[in-house]
């Protein structure tokens, strides 16, 4: 129980963390205003420079094989709802880590997209 | 009608590829890896002939390039727009992968599915009359 509770952190927090370094890396690249091939290999040359790209990259690995762990032991029924949380989580980390301002508008938005994807993902498992 | 600003536009657009190419990347590859079936064992030379379909397959290779014009499109719009305005619109792509499904692929899309494509919808509806940027950036 304790080991699947583990797996299931690491797949809602780790893969979000994840997204958030990559946010994160991206901000000390700099907004992108050029949008030639050259110029987008350019940045994404910055970008796997920055630390934060490699600890983001790194998470998101990880999630994966939690994700792909506790598949084995649970129905995707219930693992599904549980990793729609990431968007509560992400909205969360976007305030806490990134400081952006998550105004109540937004957070009602997150929520029922959270509601939505979970309800996208079951109908599918009981279709 | 009011026009909207090179910010929105430029978000927009990223948010359009990332929810058309994202889906349709899923959906080249499960087409291109039906029909392979399983690994039979983990062997080098059983190993050997997957990566070899899998380097030969036209459709497989569409499906990684759509998969990496999405990523590259994810990764950009980060770079001007926030992560909680970002992650949420492109949920969207549930519901591309679901529409996809059905007229694509002949799938059938029950009606819970299509309540939860609904909810979607409205909640990115709701997260884009939000300001897509509210810090500074470099």
């Amino acid at each position: 129980m304790l080991t699947e509770l583990v797996f299931f952190l690491l797949v809602t927090i780790a893969g979000t963390a994840g997204e958030l370094c990559m946010a994160r890396a991206m901000r000390g690249v700099g907004e992108v205003t050029n949008f030639r091939p050259q110029a987008l290999i350019g940045v994404v040359w910055r970008a796997l420079s920055v630390v934060w790209t490699w600890v983001g990259l790194g998470l998101m690995t990880l999630a994966f094989f939690a994700l792909l762990a506790v598949l084995a032991v649970e129905n995707v029924s219930f693992v599904v709802p549980v990793t729609a949380l990431s968007y509560a989580v992400g909205a969360l980390g976007g305030r806490v880590f990134l400081h952006e301002r998550v105004t109540p508008t937004r957070w009602a938005g997150v929520l029922l997209v959270c509601v939505g994807v979970t309800l996208v993902l079951l109908g599918k498992r009981w279709g | 009608m009011k026009t909207p600003s090179p910010l929105h536009f430029k978000t927009y657009s990223s948010i359009l590829l990332i929810v058309i190419f994202g889906p349709l990347g899923n959906l080249l590859l499960g087409k291109g890896m039906k029909g392979r079936g399983d690994i039979a064992a983990w062997t080098p030379a059983e190993l050997a002939r997957f990566v070899t379909f899998v380097l030969r397959s036209e459709i497989i290779w569409l499906g990684i390039g759509s998969l990496m014009v999405f990523f590259v499109a994810y990764t950009l719009v980060l770079s001007w727009a926030d992560y909680s305005y970002v992650q949420p619109a492109s949920a969207f792509a549930y519901a591309t992968a679901a529409l996809l499904g059905h007229f694509v692929l002949g799938e059938m899309v029950s009606a819970v599915q299509w309540a939860g494509i609904m909810v979607i919808c409205l909640g990115v509806f709701i997260v884009g009359r939000t300001p897509p940027r509210t810090t500074e950036r470099t």
